[in-house]
């Protein structure tokens, strides 16, 4: 905007791409998003490609690079089906929260189209993973491509020392466990690629040198009564259980894993680790990237940068994806979280600029503060979905979603609307819809509280039960077979109520 | 400053090596389904199944997560028309089921991935490990013969395949086109000049109309020469390609006895039976032809309808079609250019002292031709049950005992349900890989 003396004419034309125009799209798109709305972004690598490497992202979760596993080529099919049929359209973009920061184009794309998706993936989510603080805590852009190609490298070495079906069945049990490979409440110390191998050689070292006796030339300790429980006791505070999670806890304790096997559980569970965040914030990191393609195309078109035509494309794209149809409409399947995130973003600039009396008393300190850039930029670096909207949730968004609670309880043959969108129900409508968001209630809470490892090696783990809400149990029981194979003696889960769980 | 980079070129395929680990993976689920399929299917619908869809429960990634029933569950939803807080919603009937609001949002399970099969899929995992005797052998060692095919046609070649009509067709065009004097022109002209010529004192006008003439001929004659009758550019040649021609030929003989015992269950189970043959050998040949022979007293080759729809009365007198068979086979199926299968389907039941007679025929006449002969007899479940030895059975069925003990590539079982068609069938047709072949 600063710099007029650019003569203000169309980047492009008609719907068909070339490079040139592509660069010259970019750089007009970047001068908005770095003068005008001050965004900060790792550096663009933009990677065009094919329908067909789409689905093959797709299917190795989103990354460029990946190790091999059947069900991968499992969501290929699948996914490829859907596509074949037509009856699923593919992303126009593939983002990756790497630095440089890769962003994927479908060559399909128009030309209007590839503007927006640039200004969406390359600006809009490139931002948010740069400034956003759960991204800067938990995962690492600089190493992440060095990690998955280490990662890959490594798992193809294990194949063909032990075997396709051998690796095939660690991983398998690993994915399973992914979920429950997270930390959530402390952070795992960050190391570097080399300091990541040197650990492992090490690793590799101390295992071999258990394993000869020959060294082993310390008298053994008879088994006293005393001295053995003081032992496990002891024992027990080492393991710092009880423990969450629980690919970290069958890493590092479990008694049959070697040490190849070990290294996979942690590869995979980096991975799970690193798509953390992206789970916690997906309403944030949407509305953030929708809120800038918005602000920037309609910038451009407003100086007179793309035409009539290509603005109405990017409309027809831009209100597609942010239909929230209504809960009775055959295609509803929850909340948007595109529509949402962008629509509580837009809002937050109205309350900035133009706020009424209710805006006033529910957000004083942002109401008529005239300087929307700051307040979003702040709740795009501070916040995740589920403190986002206990913040930020308006009446107006309220009412315009017509939102409202509905209590399903097992024991009743109803369901109860619990609040709506009123006076009353504001509150606790937003409190309700937060809860929603947040990861911590909504993922399985289960721990490792109790392993006798001298003994029976008996592999005990806690599931709480949220509101009553028990654990699916085909799945549960599928999922500790895997989990009994990784851990190699019997595995145990208990489920409790979220009271007991205080108790012991 | 963005860095843009073209990948469309990159190889595409980057997830095959999954793919290929996924479907080796359900491989083992797939053939498992199939065999469940095959087992609970009616035999003769595994052709027309073009695609059967298998939910591949061993190739889910489960893990831990909440239940979509049971506690106490609050959600926001939106689209309010006309709730008020604390209004009450009956659930639907069918629990969980239903419209499903609550779980709609955590999305499909895992469970809806199905992987279609198509028919070739199919029927390839369901003959995996079925193969006929001789058939590796002779597939191994299938020399392809090549036989000549028209394939239009070109503008060199060897004089002996010169193609008159489409030569002379492009002389003829092209005579035309570039208007070349015809032989009958120039005989006209020459006519004119003769009578001409005949004057003997010709006026001035006629000398030049000679003279005229005279020129004119000399250029048409030039003309002709110039342009030729037929020139090099005209000449097409007929052109043929080697085309392989497999040469497994095969004809399946179906016999079957008619006669009043056969009733509709076991005419049923031997047409089952035929399918599944045809199906298998129609797998390995290109070509197959079906020869049907049925017989009671007295045996005739007829057509398929006929063969399983219409009625005969009359004694048995198995040895007929055996008869009827050879006869075939010398008149229209030379051993040397056909694989000769056979499959007979009887229920057993003989015109006394005739099953000896068989038994010789196959062993002289019938079974040096045949690559494969396969005998089901078909029996009552009662009567399986009781009949619970190999070695017991009515004179056919001793009779062919006596010859399934002497060659290899004769087989014989009894069957009594349809499930047991397949098992069978496997049995017959089992790989012989344990050397039975030397037997």
């Amino acid at each position: 905007m600063a710099k007029r003396s650019r003569k203000p004419d169309l980047l492009f034309e008609g719907s068909d791409w070339d490079f040139d125009k592509l660069q010259r799209t970019t750089e007009a798109i970047e001068e908005v998003a770095l003068q005008d709305l001050g965004l900060s972004v790792y550096t663009n690598q933009i990677e065009i490609i094919s329908s067909e490497q789409m689905l093959d992202a797709y299917s190795s979760i989103g990354m460029p690079l990946m190790y091999r596993h059947w069900s991968f080529g499992k969501h290929f099919l699948h996914h490829e089906r859907l596509y074949r049929k037509g009856m699923r359209g593919l992303a126009y973009e593939i983002v990756i929260n790497s630095n440089p920061c890769i962003s994927y184009c479908m060559e399909e794309n128009t030309m209007a189209l590839q503007a927006l998706v640039i200004a969406h993936a390359a600006f809009g989510h490139n931002h948010f993973f740069k400034n956003n603080h759960l991204f800067l805590q938990w995962t690492d852009a600089d190493g992440v491509l060095d990690y998955l190609s280490y990662a890959r490298g490594f798992i193809s070495q294990c194949e063909e020392r032990h075997g396709v079906d051998e690796v095939e069945a660690v991983l398998d049990s690993a994915h399973a466990l992914m979920p429950n490979g997270v930390f959530r409440r402390r952070r795992p110390p960050r190391l570097s690629l080399r300091e990541e191998e040197e650990r492992r050689l090490g690793r590799l070292r101390a295992e071999e040198e258990a394993v000869h006796y020959l060294w082993d030339t310390l008298p053994r300790r008879g088994a006293g009564s005393a001295a053995a429980d003081r032992e496990r006791m002891e024992r027990k505070r080492e393991m710092h259980l009880p423990e969450e999670n629980i690919l970290y806890f069958l890493e590092h304790y479990s008694p049959t894993l070697r040490p190849w096997q070990r290294e996979i559980i942690r590869i995979v569970r980096n991975i799970g680790q690193y798509f953390y965040p992206q789970k916690q914030t997906k309403l944030m990191n949407e509305g953030c990237a929708c809120f800038v393609h918005y602000y920037i195309m309609n910038e451009l078109h407003r100086a007179g940068r793309i035409n009539d035509g290509a603005m109405l494309e990017v409309l027809h794209n831009h209100s597609n994806v942010l239909t929230q149809p209504d809960f009775d409409d055959p295609r509803y399947s929850g909340i948007n979280p595109y529509a949402l995130g962008f629509a509580m973003m837009q809002d937050i600039r109205r309350i900035c600029e133009e706020p009424n009396d209710e805006d006033r008393e529910w957000f004083p300190d942002i109401a008529g503060c005239g300087d929307w850039r700051r307040v979003l930029k702040d709740a795009w670096a501070n916040y995740r979905d589920e403190s986002f909207i206990q913040q930020f949730l308006s009446p107006t968004v309220m009412r315009h979603f017509k939102m409202f609670a509905l209590v399903d309880d097992a024991s009743k043959p109803y369901y109860a609307v619990s609040h709506i969108h009123n006076e009353r129900g504001f509150l606790e409508l937003r409190d309700s819809l937060a809860r929603e968001y947040d990861v911590a209630v909504a993922d399985t809470d289960i721990q490792v509280v109790d392993v006798d490892l001298l003994g029976d090696r008996w592999l005990k783990l806690r599931s709480v039960k949220r509101n009553g809400v028990p654990l699916e149990p085909a799945d549960r029981d599928a999922t500790l077979i895997h989990l009994r194979r990784l851990w190699g003696y019997k595995v145990e889960i208990e489920e409790v109520s979220e009271g007991a769980s205080m108790a012991s | 400053m963005a860095h843009f980079v073209d990948r469309r070129l990159n190889p595409k395929d980057k997830s095959l090596g999954n793919r290929r680990r996924f479907l080796k993976r359900v491989r083992a689920q797939v053939k498992k389904a199939v065999n469940e399929t095959v087992n609970k299917r009616r035999v003769a619908d595994v052709d027309r199944g073009e695609s059967v869809s298998i939910p591949t429960d061993g190739i889910s990634e489960p893990n831990f997560h909440y239940a979509r029933e049971g506690g106490r569950r609050e959600r926001v939803f939106t689209g309010n028309k006309d709730y008020r807080a604390g209004d009450r919603i009956d659930k639907p009937r069918s629990g969980g089921g239903g419209r499903g609001r609550q779980g709609a949002a955590e999305g499909e399970g895992e469970d809806d991935f199905l992987f279609a099969l198509s028919r070739d899929e199919f029927l390839d995992i369901f003959f995996e490990d079925l193969e006929l005797p001789d058939l590796v052998k002779r597939s191994l060692k299938e020399i392809k013969t090549t036989k000549a095919h028209r394939a239009g046609f070109t503008v060199s070649g060897s004089p002996a395949n010169i193609s008159v009509k489409r030569t002379m067709s492009n002389a003829l065009g092209r005579r035309l086109a570039l208007n070349r004097p015809s032989e009958r022109e120039v005989k006209d002209l020459r006519e004119q000049i003769f009578a001409l010529e005949k004057i003997s004192r010709p006026t001035k006008k006629q000398r030049e109309e000679l003279k005229r003439l005279h020129d004119e001929l000399e250029t048409m004659i030039r003309r002709q020469k110039v342009i030729g009758y037929i020139d090099p550019l005209d000449v097409r040649y007929n052109y043929f390609v080697q085309k392989p021609e497999p040469n497994a030929k095969a004809v399946m003989f179906c016999l079957m006895d008619v006669s009043a015992s056969m009733g509709e269950r076991e005419k049923e189970l031997a047409k089952r039976f035929f399918v599944l043959l045809h199906l298998f050998l129609s797998r390995r040949y290109d070509k197959i032809e079906l020869v049907f022979v049925r017989h009671t007293h007295d045996a005739s080759e007829v057509d398929e309808d006929t063969f399983f729809y219409s009625r005969e009365t009359g004694g048995t007198v198995v040895s007929t079609a055996l008869v009827e068979m050879k006869k075939i086979i010398d008149q229209r199926y030379p051993a040397s250019e056909w694989n000769i299968y056979a499959a007979q389907a009887s229920d057993g039941e003989n015109f006394s002292g005739d099953s000896a007679r068989c038994a010789e025929m196959l062993l002289t006449q019938i079974m040096p031709l045949c690559q494969y002969f396969a005998y089901i007899e078909i029996v009552d479940e009662e009567e399986a049950r009781l009949i619970n030895s190999e070695a017991n059975g009515m004179e056919l069925w001793r009779a062919y005992r006596g010859v399934a003990a002497e060659l290899g590539n004769f087989a014989m079982k009894r069957i009594a349900r349809p499930a047991d068609i397949y098992p069978v069938f496997r049995e017959l047709f089992a790989r012989r890989s344990e050397g039975a072949e030397n037997g």
